[in-house]
């Protein structure tokens, strides 16, 4: 089996995002970037079904600057094979990438393409769904759990009621979710080995789709502060309030 | 213009949650006709076909709707859009999983997670866990938008007498199918719509000491939540979730016990209205978007809590 696993490089989960003064983004300037942290949970269970003897080739791609290359990398010293970087510098939609990766499929023809659930930027959670409609793959999307057997994958969901399983023949698309596992840190000879592997540079025009954005960035401002309300000083005076100050009670 | 409102439901009750998709939709304007797609969900489009201000409900009834299959949900949703200008579904798992199928093969980028609906093309949606609010103007033809549905009022779910239309379906092969599930079973009110939540983080130390906040949520009629770190260290299942990956919850009353308040968790309840939190340190950062702090133990206060609203009249049982 090849697993195909799309990686995307956003700001670092630790850092504030902060709007820039012109409303027209968030500064990403001088600031710490890292892989989509469910991005490194695909990683890692694609490296874990070929470790099982599930899969035998893992493809990592990516659709950034010059720099998601330090991504590709990364997914490469976690044990990964090769990398794919289309290289642009402007803003890639979920559809624009949804329809790039589809693309990459017919040239690789992967078994499964696993991909995080949401990137930490735009909170979009919609490019493995995009791409399953694309393609007409079945999909198993906010993974906890993956099971390969004959031919079809068992998925066990994260839905807002608990735990729903289901059945999905392959080819299919992948999303995972955060209890799927935790991903391991790249040891050092690892990441020297991944400095060898062959990453193919690549840019949108070599696939020839439209990936022109649809949404029109209007602005982009920070959201409504909260104040700090008042430091109370027992349980009586917390729920003295909260009958007769909030009237929640 | 005519929208068309996907509603959430569990094939017996409509959920509050289309009540809430509806309002966006008359934001956007026009025509509002109800899909009610399921299995025998015959009183969910009778439930659809009483809220004020619907033109139609239409219903499509196949077994392999039953639990909303991605692939079902787009066979199904896909050729209906010719007539209408625009898709709304809840950002719930259930919309959430079909709505950008149903973008893609329309050929647009869908408006994920909108928190407001300024004119037929303008929306608001957060990005980085809410640490941001973007305005986007959509230039596609038709619009497929998901609403985050703590942020809308609810539509009156009343005085309506809308039509209810039965569709003829055709899934065609379906490469999917549903195995099994595993719902918690809770007499409590869901998550997203309590009026009351009470939540846990990892201060709470383990799984066995939430019990303690469901005493307190079975006398409050309230629901149970978690932080992120509660549900990792592996305390509570992860539909307790609250956060950017989790739920987002907007209760009139949020409790946060033991919860540092990280960004992530502070993305999935800094809309509610009135923020309680409980920690013994008292530099988390929980207490800067708390109306009321309690720097204390939280192995103390919690029985003192519940002493407190026994008082007020919260019975247990």
């Amino acid at each position: 089996m090849k697993i195909l696993v799309p990686v995307k490089r956003v700001l670092d989960y630790n850092v504030k995002a902060r709007v820039k003064p012109d409303q027209s983004g968030v500064d990403l300037s001088n600031v710490k970037m890292s892989m989509n942290p469910f991005d490194e949970i695909s990683v890692e269970e694609a490296v874990r079904l070929k470790e099982d003897g599930k899969a035998e080739e893992i493809v990592v791609v990516s659709i950034g600057p010059e720099k998601a290359q330090e991504t590709i990398r990364t997914a490469l010293a976690m044990g990964a094979d090769r990398g794919i970087l289309i290289k642009t510098d402007e803003t890639v939609e979920p559809l624009g990438v949804a329809k790039l990766l589809a693309k990459v499929v017919e040239e690789e023809s992967p078994d499964m393409v696993v991909l995080g659930k949401q990137a930490i930027d735009d909170d979009a959670n919609a490019t493995g769904q995009m791409l399953g409609a694309l393609l007409g793959w079945p999909q198993g999307t906010f993974a906890s759990k993956v099971e390969i057997a004959d031919g079809a994958a068992n998925v066990t969901r994260e839905v807002d009621g608990g735990l729903q399983t289901i059945k999905i023949n392959l080819p299919a698309i992948v999303t995972t979710d955060l209890r799927l596992n935790e991903p391991r840190y790249a040891s050092l000879p690892n990441i020297m080995k991944a400095k060898r592997k062959p990453i193919d540079m690549k840019v949108p025009d070599d696939y020839g789709v439209d990936i022109a954005p649809r949404l029109q960035v209007v602005k982009v401002t920070e959201p409504p502060k909260r104040e700090a309300g008042e430091i109370v000083e027992s349980v009586e005076e917390l729920v003295s309030k909260l009958k007769n100050e909030a009237g929640v009670l | 213009m005519a929208v068309l409102v996907v509603a959430e439901h569990d094939n017996e009750e409509l959920n509050e949650a289309t009540l809430k998709a509806v309002t966006a939709a008359q934001a956007i304007g026009g025509d509002i006709d109800i899909l009610c797609a399921g299995n025998d969900c015959g009183s969910v489009a009778e439930a659809a076909a009483k809220i004020e201000g619907v033109r139609k409900v239409r219903c499509a009834k196949d077994p392999a709707l039953e639990h909303f299959l991605a692939e079902a949900m787009e066979a199904v949703i896909v050729p209906l859009m010719d007539e209408y200008d625009a898709m709304v579904a809840p950002a719930t798992t259930v919309g959430k999983n079909f709505a950008p199928r149903v973008a893609a093969k329309l050929d647009v980028m869908q408006l994920s997670d909108v928190t407001a609906v300024e004119d037929a093309d303008t929306f608001v949606r957060p990005i980085y866990a809410g640490n941001a609010m973007m305005t986007v103007k959509s230039g596609d033809a038709k619009k497929v938008v998901t609403v985050r549905p703590t942020t809308f009022q609810a539509a009156n779910a009343q005085g309506g007498a809308a039509e209810v239309e039965e569709l003829s379906v055709d899934l065609g092969d379906l490469k999917s199918q549903f195995v099994g599930e595993e719902l918690s079973d809770s007499d409590r009110p869901e998550l997203a719509a309590a009026k009351i939540v009470i939540s846990g983080g990892r201060g709470m130390g383990n799984g066995e000491n939430f019990h303690m906040l469901d005493s307190i949520a079975d006398r409050l009629g309230a629901a149970v939540g978690a932080s992120r770190a509660a549900v990792d260290a592996g305390f509570v299942p992860n539909e307790y979730q609250v956060g950017q990956t989790g739920k987002v919850v907007a209760p009139d009353l949020y409790i946060a016990v033991g919860i540092s308040g990280a960004i992530q968790h502070l993305a999935g309840m800094k809309d509610s209205k009135t923020i309680v939190a409980i920690n013994k340190d008292e530099e988390a950062p929980i207490f800067q978007v708390a109306d009321y702090g309690l720097v204390a133990d939280l192995f103390d206060a919690l029985p003192k809590f519940e002493e407190e609203i026994d008082k007020l009249g919260y019975k247990a049982g």
